[in-house]
């Protein structure tokens, strides 16, 4: 197991004009892609936004690789989705095979590639979110985001702050995993062989030390942040102000149109 | 003298294809030889603990080879695990890959994993245990009761009870006060005079290693530099400052005092070699 290579959620430092959007107007945008995404019904559509897609990343110098390498995970599950897809997708037309107890039609065929597009897309544009974006800036984004949820008691406040100290300590949980894999490994600790019982076994020496350091760290932040006196989101401002420039404005626009014309070609079935 | 481990331009790179790409080390030669007593001096950052893994098989190289005992230890897969058992490898802070319910139990997670019989894995934590100063009635009790110091003792233990040929220790005496220092840096000495264990010592305190090594390999941005007794490496004196190495403060008196235009050996790094160069120049002097 390679833990470097695990790239979920990383972030690649930049000034790209993708890095430099605000951090609100991206998670807007991101969702609105998304949206254009589950609205797209035929080739034309998918063509626009494989496009979109092509000229963010190529702005946001985040190679190729790096977002192929972060899709590895999740691949299985793309595949699976679209062999579902292809086997079960029911058509009119004259099947194109049959074998076994399946069938595969023409619409199957085109429903298996265009969810696997979908998902791929739908991912890539995420991790373009991730890879461009600290996750203070993000979690930054997301609070201020969800803050008229205030009125109906969301702790707002409370769960970005959560999730700023999770998205914190995962690359610290990382490598600390890698140390203690390391460690254990030098003692002759065996990871990769055996059944998947004795595999569950090796990684004892590997949990108990993390889960003890991670209660540690958990408890070495409390006392830091009650001795800076935090009390909550009360009266808190902030270190960086979010501040909207003409360029965002352009995103935004350039985000609803994106969506608009994805609804107009649904309509014409494109 | 016989070399045990050997690095033939060994180089290693991080993150190789990502914005994060770094090389760690760069056509390293290092060489240790049987029974020596080695310290390894760097920066943080400067590769050295990338170096140390290297030599147990941790971490493979991205281009070069790592000898033990002259044989490539990544020629097969039952080789590199037989180096992690041949070369003991303590990390920093050890004491927090600690797991098992008893002291006795941690220690004897690496001789079990070599297959030992019970008979011999009980001998050898035993002498562990006793190695790094570690009373019976600690076996029994669990880790995480003990203070920091005893923690540590008994994660070498659980390296030293592997009996490794070359033990490797990066930092062991980090976070510790000048009384643990001192008791772990005299077992590893005991260590090493009664197995006649070749021991490298990672640090960036020169003062600390210079008391106890034969020879000091200085490692800076991925390379090495040069080594060499402590005499001679502290004859560097200006380039280790400058590699943000400290000089031991006897050696830093000593080159101030010729930069001054005292004719005098600018090498001393103890205290008593002090005592002995400025008599030996008074002596002469009054002569």
């Amino acid at each position: 197991m390679a833990l470097k290579d695990i790239t979920l959620g990383q972030y690649f430092p930049g000034a790209t004009p993708i890095h430099r959007l605000d951090p609100r107007v991206k998670i807007i945008g991101t969702i609105a892609y998304i949206v254009a995404l589950f609205l797209a019904k035929w080739l034309v559509s998918y063509a626009l936004l494989l496009v979109v897609l092509a000229i963010e990343i190529a702005l946001s110098r985040i190679g190729l690789k790096s977002i192929l390498r972060g899709m590895k995970p999740i691949l299985i599950i793309v595949l699976i989705t679209g062999l579902l897809n292809l086997l079960y997708t029911p058509g009119q037309g004259a099947p194109l095979v049959t074998f076994w107890v399946f069938t595969i039609y023409r619409e199957g065929v085109w429903a298996a590639c265009s969810m696997v597009l979908r998902i791929a897309m739908l991912i890539t544009c995420t991790f373009l979110l991730t890879y461009t974006t600290s996750p203070i800036q993000l979690t930054d984004a997301l609070e201020r985001l969800m803050n008229p949820l205030k009125a109906v008691k969301v702790p707002v406040h409370e769960l970005s702050m959560m999730m700023s100290i999770a998205l914190r300590f995962i690359p610290t949980l990382i490598e600390e995993t890698d140390k203690i894999m390391s460690a254990q490994k030098a003692r002759g600790a065996d990871f990769d062989s055996g059944n998947l019982v004795q595999k569950a076994k090796a990684l004892v020496p590997l949990l108990v030390p993390l889960f003890i350091s991670a209660f540690r760290r958990a408890d070495e932040l409390a006392i830091a942040m009650e001795c800076r006196c935090y009390h909550g989101g009360e009266g808190r401002t902030r270190m960086r102000q979010l501040k909207l420039t003409a360029m965002d404005g352009a995103a935004l626009t350039l985000s609803a149109a994106l969506c608009v014309a994805a609804g107009v070609l649904a309509r014409l079935g494109l | 003298m016989e070399p045990i481990i050997e690095t033939r331009r060994l180089s290693h790179i991080y993150s190789a294809g990502t914005p994060f790409e770094h090389g760690a080390l760069v056509d390293v030669d290092f060489t240790a030889y049987r029974g020596e007593y080695l310290g390894i001096i760097g920066h943080t950052g400067s590769g050295k603990s990338t170096l140390i893994q290297h030599l147990n098989g941790l971490l493979k190289p991205t281009s070069g080879q790592v000898l033990l005992e002259g044989q490539d230890i990544w020629a097969s897969k039952e080789r590199t695990r037989q180096t992690r058992f041949q070369v003991g490898l303590v990390f920093q802070y050890p004491e927090y890959q600690l797991f098992e319910e008893t002291v006795y139990k941690d220690i004897a997670f690496g001789p079990g994993n070599m297959g030992l019989d019970q008979k011999e894995i009980d001998r050898r934590v035993r002498q562990a245990a006793q190695f790094v100063g570690l009373k019976e009635e600690v076996l029994e009790k669990s880790p995480f009761e003990l203070s920091g110091g005893q923690k540590r003792r008994v994660a070498i233990a659980g390296v030293i009870a592997m009996e490794p040929s070359v033990l490797i220790l990066d930092e062991p005496t980090a976070g510790l006060d000048p009384v643990g220092v001192e008791s772990i840096l005299g077992n590893i000495h005991d260590y090493h005079q009664a197995k006649n264990a070749t021991i490298l010592i990672v640090s960036h305190s020169m003062e600390e290693i210079a008391r106890t090594v034969d020879r000091i390999v200085v490692v800076n941005d991925g390379r090495i530099p040069f080594s060499g007794t402590p005499r001679e490496v502290f004859a560097h004196g200006d380039e280790l400052e400058h590699m943000g190495l400290g000089v031991p403060a006897m050696t830093r008196v000593f080159h101030r005092l010729r930069a001054m235009g005292v004719d005098i050996d600018p090498s001393v790094y103890t205290i008593q070699q002090a005592r002995d160069a400025v008599l030996a120049k008074l002596g002469r002097g009054m002569g």
